[in-house]
């Protein structure tokens, strides 16, 4: 009777003297790779503010991703600072469960030009509340394996001219080295369909919410992939599949077009062996746009909201802890400050000595600040099964991207 | 365990006669046995009828708790009239006769193989028949997307290297084999392929169900089919297959509900997507998508109440098919 009391009793006190000494414990959720930016803020946080313990939770992409909602559905086991990927923000935007962080105490407006322009716009919901801040970005390029295209004779210049251009070159370099020029032609119809956008535009909404897939851009990018394919220069291999990093491996597919980041996931796990072989340019036919991009939120019922906003300020707006997290994860950094630091000059070794960062910051300073809406996962869904349809079974195109339309009318019917 | 209770328990039935009171030694089973009433009704009995509540609103739970819409029958309409959905139908329903029916047309003779040829090592062969079962449907759809992997998987490069097979110059087995690799990932060998996966996954376990089955017909029935000259065959057709028909049922049973609600493994062989044109999406992905890519839970219940509904309805035709003349 006794000794199960005393033991439950040093457990209690315990308990009391751990809160004690760790003031605040702030919960951040995450997922990898992150998470490895907070792994990394940690012990620099510890210095400035010695009496905050952070406690890191993380899950899977995905898994973190419909724990939130769940959490947001909810109201309960929320964290006090929320990962949210750029996918998700358009969505947990609208939520009625995160701090319009341009409210007092935040008063996060005053920030908003410290960061690359198309993020901001990124994260407001309908009724110009901000969500959450941006820590990093995904400035577009294009990665190509110079080797394959010295091969073919076919020059930087030759290949990101335009779009036609990219398909020609995409042609000799199939009939030279045998590898496909990209992995995907639907690759072409996601880049096409994002350029020549105005701030404010959407990619598949107008600003008045009017449907806008059989617009000439949309046309114009669906027979641009068609054209691809026809050429045989796609490997028809769906990004993140075991085809395609077997294809990087292989040099069995000569470039590939997406965030900058990509360099890293090549030079540490997708192709390692390819190391000095790569190289960075803009995207062809002067096309700018954001691949994928990070952001910290706060839950409306977040126990230590206060200490989540200083933990959130210092991961976007301290230069040095941008930096590291570009140095660490290859994350580029969303604030223009840490854009303009020295780091962004030295060589990438992975690409041949090439110094491809002030390449990308380029492209980061071009990228519209395009308006999201919640059902563009929805829209972007029917394009691309239509899309299929046009490259497998020889669709019209007009006739598909008009099957689109109604589709997406049909499905967002509660808009 | 009772030292701080009342010392007579007689004297509480005899204070209130009308009123059986339990004695605290009565309600200790109840409580031994709650855990699972709890667990059950927590995570089944609550999300079933929460999901029934769902089917007639429309909510993104992004939104919060609050964000709920009362909107009737809209949702079943809507998904009645939705060809995404009739695809993915038509999808389970030919996944599940392509894979479920070989599962147990091989299964039957191979029970009655197993439980006639082993005798010593019956058991262990039978394991290895059970290992698929009771891998991870993840690791195999992972290990049989790379076997089949256009240009670097094991299966093209058999079925080329056959194609290729020469003899003095001439490639005799050509107008069989492709001599070219084969893009598996096509929409009309993605269904195949699914199928392929589910049908060597479910074989072993059927096997398993028709031998625990088959040991349970009485020997001296085939003695005496034996004294009356029937030949082996006619053992089989004549005794085997019908004793064995209460099994059938239940395995055909498990299996036309286990094939309705497939979900993993065309799941990962096709990425999540469903592969071009939907090729292999099924319906259990179609709500899966609904509810998690469309965040449009409301929509996704009534998916899954329509499925309950088909899979009630064929579990019962199954019935009346199975249970006829008994």
């Amino acid at each position: 009777m006794n000794a199960p009391f005393r033991v439950g009793a040093i457990a209690l006190a315990l308990a009391i003297s751990a809160s004690a000494h760790g003031a605040t414990t702030l919960t951040v959720a995450s997922f990898p790779s992150l998470d490895e930016g907070i792994k990394a803020a940690i012990p620099l946080y510890k210095k400035i503010k010695p009496d905050v313990e952070i406690k890191l939770v993380s899950l899977a992409f995905g898994d973190h991703h419909n724990a939130m909602t769940t959490a947001l559905a909810t109201g309960s086991n929320l964290p006090d600072v929320m990962a949210v990927e750029v996918g998700f923000i358009g969505k947990f935007a609208e939520s009625g469960g995160l701090e319009d962080l341009n409210l007092a105490p935040y008063n996060a407006k005053q920030y908003a030009n410290k960061f690359s322009k198309f993020t901001i716009p990124q994260a407001t919901g309908g009724s110009g509340k901000l969500a959450a801040l941006p820590v990093d970005i995904g400035p577009g390029a294009l990665f190509y394996r110079k080797d394959l295209l010295d091969k073919a004779g076919v020059s930087e210049a030759e290949l990101t001219k335009s779009w036609d251009g990219f398909v020609e070159a995409g042609k000799k370099v199939k009939a030279a080295t045998g590898a496909y020029l990209l992995a995907n032609a639907g690759a072409i119809k996601d880049i096409y369909i994002r350029s020549g956008l105005k701030d404010g535009e959407g990619i598949y909404f107008n600003s008045k919410g009017e449907i806008e897939v059989t617009s000439p851009r949309f046309v114009k990018a669906f027979e641009l992939a068609k054209a691809a394919r026809t050429a045989g220069i796609d490997g028809k291999i769906g990004a993140w599949s075991n085809e395609w990093s077997e294809g990087f491996k292989r040099g069995q597919i000569a470039t590939e077009m997406m965030g900058a980041w990509l360099a890293g996931h090549l030079a540490s796990w997708i192709a390692p062996n390819t190391k000095g072989l790569w190289r960075s340019a803009q995207l062809p036919g002067g096309s700018f746009g954001s691949y994928g991009g990070s952001y910290y939120a706060i839950p409306t019922k977040a126990a230590n909201k206060a200490e989540a906003w200083e933990f959130i300020k210092f991961l976007s707006l301290n230069k040095d802890m941008q930096i590291e997290a570009f140095r660490k994860l290859d994350a580029f950094p969303a604030l223009i400050e840490a854009q303009n630091d020295q780091f962004l000059d030295q060589p990438i070794e992975f690409l041949g000595g090439q110094k491809a960062r002030q390449l990308w910051k380029v492209s980061a300073d071009k990228i519209p600040a395009v308006d999201v809406d919640k059902f563009d996962p929805i829209a972007a869904e029917i394009v691309n099964a239509e899309l299929e349809k046009v490259l497998e079974q020889n669709k019209d195109i007009k006739q598909a991207l008009a099957d689109a339309k109604s589709q997406i009318e049909r499905r967002v019917r509660r808009k | 365990m009772s030292t701080s209770l009342p010392d007579n328990p007689a004297t509480a039935p005899t204070a209130r006669p009308a009123k059986r009171k339990l004695q605290p030694w009565q309600w200790v089973p109840y409580v031994f046995i709650s855990p699972f009433f709890i667990i059950f009704a927590v995570f089944g009995v609550f999300p079933l009828l929460f999901s029934v509540y769902l089917a007639f609103h429309t909510w993104d739970p992004s939104l919060g708790m609050g964000a709920m819409q009362y909107v009737g029958f809209e949702n079943f309409s809507f998904v009645l009239g939705d060809d995404w959905f009739q695809k993915s139908l038509y999808n389970t329903f030919w996944l599940s006769i392509v894979s479920g029916l070989p599962q147990h047309l091989v299964a039957i003779p191979l029970a009655y193989f197993l439980n006639t040829a082993f005798s010593r090592w019956r058991n262990a062969v039978t394991g290895l028949y059970f290992l698929p079962f009771i891998t991870s449907t993840v690791a195999i759809s992972l290990v049989f997307s790379s076997l089949f992997s256009r240009d670097f998987g094991v299966v093209n490069l058999v079925l080329t290297g056959l194609g290729h097979w020469s003899v003095f110059g001439i490639q005799p087995l050509s107008w069989l084999f492709p001599t070219t690799n084969v893009d598996w990932g096509r929409p009309e060998y993605t269904k195949w392929m699914i199928s392929f996966v589910v049908f060597w996954r479910f074989v072993g376990w059927n096997t398993v169900l028709y031998m625990s089955a088959l040991q349970t017909i009485p020997k001296d029935l085939y003695e005496a089919a034996t004294m009356d000259g029937a030949s082996k065959k006619q053992q089989f057709w004549y005794i085997t297959l019908p004793l064995l028909k209460p099994m059938m049922f239940v395995a055909v049973t498990l299996t036309i509900i286990g094939n309705l609600q497939l979900f993993e493994e065309p799941f990962i062989i096709t990425g999540g997507t469903g592969g071009i044109d939907q090729a292999g999406k099924t319906a259990a992905m179609h709500m899966y998508n609904t509810a998690f890519v469309d965040s449009d839970f409301g929509t996704a219940s009534a998916i899954a109440w329509l499925l309950f509904v088909i899979i009630a309805a064929l579990t019962w035709g199954n019935n009346k098919l199975f249970a006829r003349k008994d």
